[in-house]
């Protein structure tokens, strides 16, 4: 087996709170958890290097980088995931690249989804697979969602391990019968007999201008559901490491990705690393505020923090990843820190991702705020086509510097 | 103004009926089955006939067969004795585990919805007592037939009704949620469809574990079981397309009960004939007397036999009835009594088994005779190691909704929650 990436700067330790380490769950030995052999470790990701020279995109990108970009991480931790050599690589090819070690790993791991064979995927997350693989294990499935989602369901009880692709995150409306009922219900009306170690996996979020139905962010409908784990990536380096956790994980889980991030550049580690699911990223350590985000905000969160710095602000900035379950332990800590909370995220104000954050913050964490916890999300809009009205429904840089400002008066 | 009335839609079939006369056509390998038993007066429709048939010519697919309406006498040779007690027991276990379903509920010993089966028992054995091991069943929310006939026994049956813990699934799914993956029942489920797609899945993991994996004598096949009103749904379209297309080895069991709750097959279906729709998507389509259960086993071999051999899915509607109401909430005050009811009840599958039995000497009147009894007093064991088990504890809450408890996440203390010691207590802030 490849050699597990342990390289960690002095930012961060392995605590051993953070560490899968299987003696410790033995008060929760379940069957599920007696049969857990693997002791890989798991990489406590502070402050991964984010590129900001997103390229490779074209006219278009251009825009993207004005809007949406990282700043170069100045966190001592990063310096520790350049100290190997690594590659550079697009976020979609890390998530490939993610996908091909499991499917080589594993020989029951398969993909499933709308033309993600022979097309090579709508966001080309899938190239070269189908031909290496076989059409069997790269499977063009006819349109309809709920349907194939709930044969990876079957066939995910049966022993096998589907990925199952939405070709946008939206589609996988018409499969929410299979996701609700049969995904995340499954494991628990058959007392345990039967796990769905699923991946469903889509690129979601607001776009470029592609319509109100094609940029709906499905983590804030999902959420409710019982016996489902979401997480979301962000850079090409978690991007990998949550792809290769979510197919490893026993549990169906929900691998959220953006539409606008795809083709983000980064170096990443050639040696093989695996993310916890369950565990927030510190983007960005502080001491004023707390900015919690994901996905595409994180980069509209780190270009804030550059005005902020300038501004004399501190803000400590983390990528809480795992949308459910959140990362208590992560954000509570930063919030004992720094007493002040702001969330900044793309689901909109009614019911999304943030509005459940602000609940489990206040009824947590009350006695550290020191002011109300801001919640910065989308307007309860649908998402216009004109380019203009698109900027306004989202939160926007300036958005976030003012929210501060505000915050730390 | 003229084109409004250009194209007029074709005249709805009156509520009586309305079945076409189709005609035969190639002869067909599926011995048992047979044309509408129903009475008919013919309603033309030549311009559907003639389209299904092309189409299956086209596909060189076997439509469904044509014989007369008259019952064939099943014959000998279809079973040996020993299978056909094996076939009656199981026919009278379902029947006897339904009838004490019912008493018990109105006992208050168990609550919610239950539906059962009574009447179509023929369906369940004609078809299951045909499976291995490891085949699998996807059933719906009328399945504790199904899982019993795979051979779950009744006694993990009863508990899961009772809502104990010593049930198949720990009390944790009840009536419509039947599970076992020892003897490979997928489901149990209460949204109808819904488990049409699972059963696709795991007919596409046999195929994936022969041709990928390599596991070359990997011939495991999927029977799903859905009513008539399910045969209108969109699920059971898109499934009966993949499995077609990817020759997946699964059976498609139509259960033609003729009623959905209250919504009768004919009112709610603009072609009620079913097995039509199987050569549209490029399978067979075969229709079989439900009641009949020599007739279905006969439809049966051969359909299981085809999905083994890998040329493909099957969509075998049956024609059955239930003797109850939809659920044991529901009053089947739209049924008529006096002349759909009575039909049906005069072709019990069971008395119309033991007849055969009985007169083509497979039998006697004793032998039968001890086998009611005997599942008799099983179904009362079942009932007693029910009552007797005990009900899940609080800790049983958290445990089983994720197969890796990690899910549910890191707490403010750093720790996993399913570290928690209240977590196994089922107290545990998650």
């Amino acid at each position: 087996m490849a050699s597990i990436f342990q390289g960690i700067g002095a930012a961060t330790s392995l605590s051993s709170s953070t560490l899968f380490d299987s003696k410790k769950l033995q008060l929760c030995s379940r069957r599920s958890l007696s049969e857990r052999k693997t002791s890989f470790v798991v990489v406590r990701a502070a402050g991964a290097k984010m590129d900001g020279g997103s390229s490779g995109i074209g006219g278009r990108a251009d825009q993207l980088v004005t809007n949406a970009v990282a700043t170069k991480a100045d966190t001592p931790a990063a310096a520790a995931a350049a100290s190997k050599p690594g590659h550079e690589l697009l976020l979609f090819e890390a998530l490939r690249e993610g996908l091909e070690e499991e499917m080589e790993r594993d020989a029951r791991v398969c993909v499933m989804g709308e033309d993600v064979g022979h097309y090579g995927g709508s966001y080309k997350v899938t190239k070269g697979l189908a031909p290496k693989y076989g059409d069997l294990r790269v499977l063009d499935t006819p349109i309809a969602e709920n349907s194939f989602t709930g044969m990876g369901i079957g066939a995910a009880m049966m022993g096998l391990r589907p990925i199952i692709e939405g070709m946008n995150m939206g589609f996988l409306l018409l499969a929410f019968n299979q996701i609700s009922n049969n995904c995340g219900m499954l494991h628990y009306t058959s007392g345990g007999q039967f796990k769905i170690p699923v991946v469903i996996r889509g690129p979601g979020g607001v776009g470029r201008q592609l319509g109100a139905e094609h940029s709906q962010r499905l983590e804030s409908y999902f959420q409710s559901i019982p016996g489902i784990q979401m997480v979301a990536c962000s850079t090409p380096y978690n991007a990998k490491g949550l792809m290769k956790a979510a197919i490893r994980s026993d549990n169906p889980v929900i691998l959220f990705e953006h539409v606008l991030l795809y083709n983000l550049k980064e170096t990443i580690p050639d040696e093989e690393y695996v993310l916890n699911l369950e565990e927030a990223e510190m983007v960005r350590p502080g001491e004023h505020v707390t900015i919690l985000t994901y996905s595409r905000m994180r980069y509209h969160v780190m270009q804030a923090a550059k005005t902020l710095v300038n501004k004399g602000y501190d803000p400590e900035v983390i990528d809480i990843r795992s949308l459910k379950p959140f990362d208590l332990h992560t954000i509570g800590n930063s919030i004992k820190k720094t007493h002040r909370v702001l969330i900044v995220e793309e689901c909109m104000r009614t019911g999304g991702i943030g509005a459940s954050l602000t609940a489990a913050i206040s009824e947590n964490f009350h006695d550290y705020l020191d002011a109300p916890i801001v919640c910065l999300s989308s307007q309860d809009v649908p998402t216009p086509y004109a380019g203009t009205l698109e900027e306004w429904t989202v939160v926007q840089p300036p958005q976030i510097v003012a929210a501060v400002e505000q915050l730390c008066r | 103004m003229g084109l409004a009335r250009a194209i007029q839609p074709l005249p709805l079939p009156p509520l009586a009926d309305s079945r076409p006369k189709p005609t035969a056509t190639a002869s067909s390998l599926f011995l048992g089955s047979t044309r509408t038993l129903r009475p008919s007066n013919t309603f033309a429709r030549t311009h559907t006939r003639t389209r299904s048939i092309s189409s299956a010519q086209r596909r060189s697919a076997v439509a469904a067969n044509v014989s007369d309406v008259k019952l064939k006498p099943a014959t000998n040779l279809l079973l040996t004795k020993e299978e056909a007690l094996e076939v009656y027991e199981d026919m009278i276990l379902g029947r006897v585990f339904e009838d004490m379903c019912a008493q018990m509920y109105y006992r208050g010993k168990m609550f919610g919805f239950v539906h059962l089966y009574n009447g179509q028992e023929a369906v369940s054995s004609g078809f299951i007592k045909l499976l291995k091991k490891e085949d699998s069943v996807v059933s719906t929310y009328r399945d504790h037939v199904h899982a019993l006939s795979k051979g779950v026994p009744a006694r993990a049956v009863m508990s899961e009704l009772f809502g104990k813990t010593t049930g198949c699934c720990r009390g944790q799914g009840g009536s419509m949620h039947m599970f076992s993956s020892e003897y490979n029942v997928l489901g149990g489920f209460a949204f109808i469809g819904e488990g049409i797609p699972v059963a696709t899945g795991a007919a596409f993991t046999s195929k994936y574990k022969r041709e990928v994996l390599k596991e070359a004598d990997c011939d495991h096949v999927t029977l799903a079981f859905f009513g008539d009103g399910t045969a209108n749904n969109g699920q059971f379209f898109e499934c009966l397309n993949m499995a077609a297309l990817w020759k997946l080895p699964i059976i498609f069991v139509v259960e033609n009960n003729l009623w959905a709750i209250g919504m009768s097959h004919l009112r709610a279906t603009s072609d009620p004939e079913i097995w039509k729709k199987g050569p549209a998507f490029g399978m067979p389509g075969v229709h079989v007397d439900g009641m009949d259960v020599l007739k279905v086993r006969e439809v049966a071999q051969e359909a299981i036999g085809r999905a083994r051999r890998g040329e493909g899915p099957t969509l075998v509607e049956c024609e059955t009835y239930r003797f109850r109401g939809h659920s044991l909430a529901d009053p089947d005050e739209l049924r008529d009594p006096g002349d759909e009811k009575a039909r049906y009840a005069a072709r019990d599958p069971i008395t119309q088994f033991k007849k055969h039995l009985i007169e083509s000497k497979l039998a006697n009147e004793a032998e039968l005779k001890a086998i009611e009894k005997k599942i008799e007093e099983v179904v009362e064991e079942a009932v007693e190691f029910a009552d007797a088990s005990p009900a899940p504890s609080r800790s049983q809450l958290l445990e089983n909704v994720f197969a890796d408890p990690r899910g549910f996440g890191i707490g403010p203390d750093g720790r996993y929650r399913c570290e928690d010691p209240k977590f196994t207590e089922g107290t545990a802030q998650v």
